[in-house]
């Protein structure tokens, strides 16, 4: 997939994980210096994975950046002046020192979601925008990143499932660097692989060398094209290897020597600059540019940073609140007319038609929905459930699933129009669950059929909360 | 508390000429709402469990979908940070959510998403979140510890929240029609006691009711009871009683918790010196205590006495109705206590 790439998208790639690196290596330096406030995390050894993942979005699209992703906010766009002023607690700072590192935002020019430090709680927010985005007809695609650990979240767990359920154009980085602080991630996932997770909701994944750039520019642009496309969320998993400690004060004593040393040597710029000059794409001179470039570009903003003044005290007082037009005017940029989702266009017949469920509310008698039975199966799935397949009296109710079934698609042809309307309308889930026990099976085919006898379609949509 | 067929004077603002329909209920006060705000603006969006095909938990969207389609009426799994966390991605891009929780019990289950990225999102880095999360609230129906709460002081302690807690189907509709309208994340308490016990006529034309501001329910001079809600009810059934004790009592509805309307709270405690604050919530870090304090900060010289307050027990909400009857704050309670504070 490399020679999908141009020479000039290869030294860019390369000038941005340079800059990454430096625009790091500098503030390692004004920490020493007391000149940083507060705590400073390093994605040394990961800069292939921001870099080459932003690198595949267009100019309109969203990223919401995790703390070690330093590298996705400059090719943005972000200039390291707003990455050292954020760091100093400066007034220049992007949140005029309310807020620190990586946690700041632009909503207007760069489409930037700021973080919070409560990991995963980025994924249904990045979920939302990606679901504005469609709705607006903006054609966009919103991307954030996770950690092996964040990925143990709650919230990972509701956002990727709901981005799922709503086919959300959504691209999740799941930065797979070892360690959760202390933890490494066999203590914290009983997986191999976390690209795993997204079997769980059906949906794509994919798992990169993260310390392979071009590897992860061009996986990430497949997921990027596909998600644009309607595909639904996709999932990377980049395996790439945390170098520095949790953040400046964790000597990392707990990492194995001899994994350092291993990822030490596949550093990812090395790598890169390794496969560039094999390919004769990087010349002596080139690099001397780059070089000079960020050089001079990191001394500017530096001194900038450095002579910015602190906020003034009373600023602390201020901005709780918006309020209103004269604070921020909100705007819905519309790229699809609106009549599309105001009446009398966006009148619809308010019943939902989902494959293996029928059609909500009209459903009835022979046509009820059945659960298992009518739905769309894997091969893999059938396998698994004809070697359940219960013997004795549980056969009867196999059958009565069969007649439903055949009832159901006797009556479907005419309903075909209405589903194809709602498919498009509704994204549809795979109803496919994992049939691992066979007594869980009979039983729920038995309850469904008994269900469908009665009171189908109601018996199927509540939801029985309380 | 009796079932109040009339409703109350209404305390703010003109209203305007009368709706045709007769009179309506405080659930269709909010259905009227939201079905209103989303035909007027497209980025009005309704988001949570059950609200479309089925119409929500309490049928208070129903008929949205039908009207506005599967993109404008999403129905999602159990999943309240998703929910919340979803919609503060939305209005990034100048969409207008509205969130249903199915209970509001159920808010807290999306409390960090709430309180750490959507409360702090304008004051951190300039970016406002324009949404409304809404649901059913409140005790009296026997729903038991996880359907009756008043998590409202949670919220009233988060800067960069609004929260909201109308008594009439009148501000139900104003109040959720302006918390719509604002640039900020607010949270809309809906008594589920009120939802169909009482019932008011609405003005045909568009209105809003502005948040932040108390309304006087009834003028009084020998004591203020302050409170929201379905106990602003009980507040005016009790000032009722006591009025035919010659005690005149003046009763303000809060309407909204925050910001809280101090300047119509100093007000009336110029006037009649005596304060009686009457919630439903739990007593310890209620409402009760802030206004206290305020009061105390304020007021102390206007004060005749100390600063009184009913309100539920420090306990959960019971689910056997004895049990719950003692637990919450009632009229016989609020006539004791506004009795005993007359003679100060």
């Amino acid at each position: 997939m490399r020679k999908e790439l141009t020479r000039q998208q290869h030294l860019d790639l390369y000038y941005y994980m340079r800059l990454n690196r430096a625009v790091e290596d500098t503030m390692v330096k004004l920490f020493r210096q007391n000149k940083i406030v507060g705590g400073l995390y390093s994605s040394l050894g990961q800069e292939a994975i921001s870099v080459g993942t932003a690198f595949a979005l267009e100019k309109k699209d969203w990223i919401a950046p995790m703390i070690r992703n330093i590298g996705a906010l400059l090719v943005k766009g972000v200039p390291p002046r707003d990455i050292f002023t954020q760091h100093m607690a400066k007034y220049t700072s992007p949140t005029l020192g309310k807020d620190g590192t990586s946690h700041f935002g632009d909503l207007e020019k760069l489409h930037i979601v700021s973080p919070i430090s409560m990991l995963g709680d980025l994924i249904p927010v990045m979920t939302g925008v990606a679901m504005a985005g469609r709705y607006l007809g903006q054609k966009i695609v919103a991307m954030t990143w996770i950690g092996d650990g964040g990925s143990s979240t709650g919230v990972f767990h509701e956002g990727l499932n709901f981005a799922a359920t709503q086919k959300a154009p959504f691209v999740l980085i799941l930065e797979n660097n070892g360690w959760a602080y202390s933890t490494p991630v066999r203590r914290q996932v009983p997986l191999e692989n976390l690209a795993d997770r997204a079997k769980a909701y059906g949906i794509t994944s994919y798992i990169v060398d993260g310390n392979d750039v071009a590897d992860v520019y061009s996986t990430a642009k497949e997921a990027v094209d596909r998600a644009r496309a309607g595909e639904g969320p996709i999932l990377i998993e980049a395996k790439t290897f945390r170098r520095m400690g949790h953040a400046q004060h964790d000597p990392a004593e707990y990492v194995p020597k001899e994994m350092r040393e291993y990822w030490e040597k596949r550093d990812p710029i090395l790598l890169h600059k390794k496969f560039l000059t094999d390919k004769k794409l990087l010349d002596a001179k080139t690099k001397k540019e780059i070089e000079g470039k960020i050089e001079a570009l990191l001394s500017k903003d530096r001194d900038f940073a450095e002579d910015s003044p602190m906020p003034p005290p009373e600023l602390a007082e201020q901005g709780v609140y918006c309020t209103g037009d004269d604070c921020h005017k909100i705007r819905a940029k519309w790229e699809r007319p609106i009549a599309e989702v105001t009446p009398p266009k966006s009148i619809i017949d308010a019943s939902w038609v989902v494959e293996g469920f029928g059609r909500g509310k009209s459903s009835g008698g022979a046509q009820a929905p059945i659960h298992f039975g009518d739905t769309a199966q894997s091969e893999e799935r059938k396998e698994v459930e004809e070697k359940l397949a219960p013997a004795g009296p549980v056969e009867i109710v196999t059958e009565k699933v069969g007649a439903a079934k055949s009832a159901k698609n006797a009556a479907s042809n005419g309903r075909k129009a209405e589903k194809a309307r709602a498919d498009k309308d509704f994204p549809r889930g795979s109803g496919q669950a994992d049939a691992t026990n066979r007594n869980g099976v009979a039983k729920v085919v038995a309850k469904s059929v008994k269900a469908a006898a009665k009171a189908p379609a109601k018996s199927l949509a509540r939801k029985g909360r309380r | 508390m009796a079932n109040t067929s009339k409703a109350p004077a209404n305390g703010g603002g003109n209203r305007g000429g009368k709706g045709n329909g007769g009179p309506v209920t405080f659930l269709e006060a909010i259905k009227q709402a939201m079905f209103e705000e989303m035909q007027r603006d497209p980025a009005v969006v309704v988001i949570g469990e059950d609200v479309g095909v089925y119409g929500g938990a309490f049928k208070t969207s129903e008929g949205l979908l039908e009207k506005f389609g599967w993109e404008r009426v999403i129905d999602t799994p159990i999943s309240e940070s998703a929910i919340i966390g979803a919609a503060c991605g939305m209005s990034y891009l100048g969409l207008r959510p509205i969130c249903e929780m199915q209970f509001i019990d159920f808010i807290v289950c999306a409390f960090n998403q709430l309180t750490n990225f959507v409360a702090k999102g304008h004051y951190l880095w300039n970016a406002p979140a324009p949404i409304v999360v809404r649901g059913p609230s409140g005790g009296g129906v026997h729903g038991g510890p996880f359907h009756s709460a008043n998590p409202e002081m949670y919220f009233v302690h988060t800067p960069g929240l609004k929260v909201i807690y109308p008594s009439t189907p009148y501000d139900a509709k104003g109040l959720l029609k302006a918390a719509v309208r604002d640039n900020n994340p607010v949270l809309f308490f809906e008594h589920k006691y009120l939802y169909r016990r009482i019932k008011e006529e609405l003005p045909s034309e568009d209105y809003t009711v502005p948040i932040g501001k108390a309304a006087v329910r009834r003028e009084g001079k020998h004591l203020t009871i302050l409170s929201y809600a379905a106990m602003m009810h009980n507040s005016l059934e009790a000032a009722e009683a006591l009025a035919k004790e010659g005690i005149e009592i003046e009763v303000i509805d809060l309407r909204t918790l925050l910001p809280l309307d101090e300047e119509t709270i100093l007000k009336s405690v110029k006037k009649t010196n005596r304060v009686l604050v009457v919630h439903e919530d739990t007593k310890t870090g209620g409402i009760a205590g802030e206004i206290a304090a305020i009061l105390c900060e304020k007021a102390f010289g206007d004060l005749d006495g100390p600063v009184f307050r009913v309100t539920a027990l420090d306990t959960p909400v019971p689910y056997s109705p004895p049990l719950e009857e003692h637990f919450l704050p009632n009229t016989q309670k609020i006539v004791a206590a506004a009795k005993e504070l007359a003679r100060y």
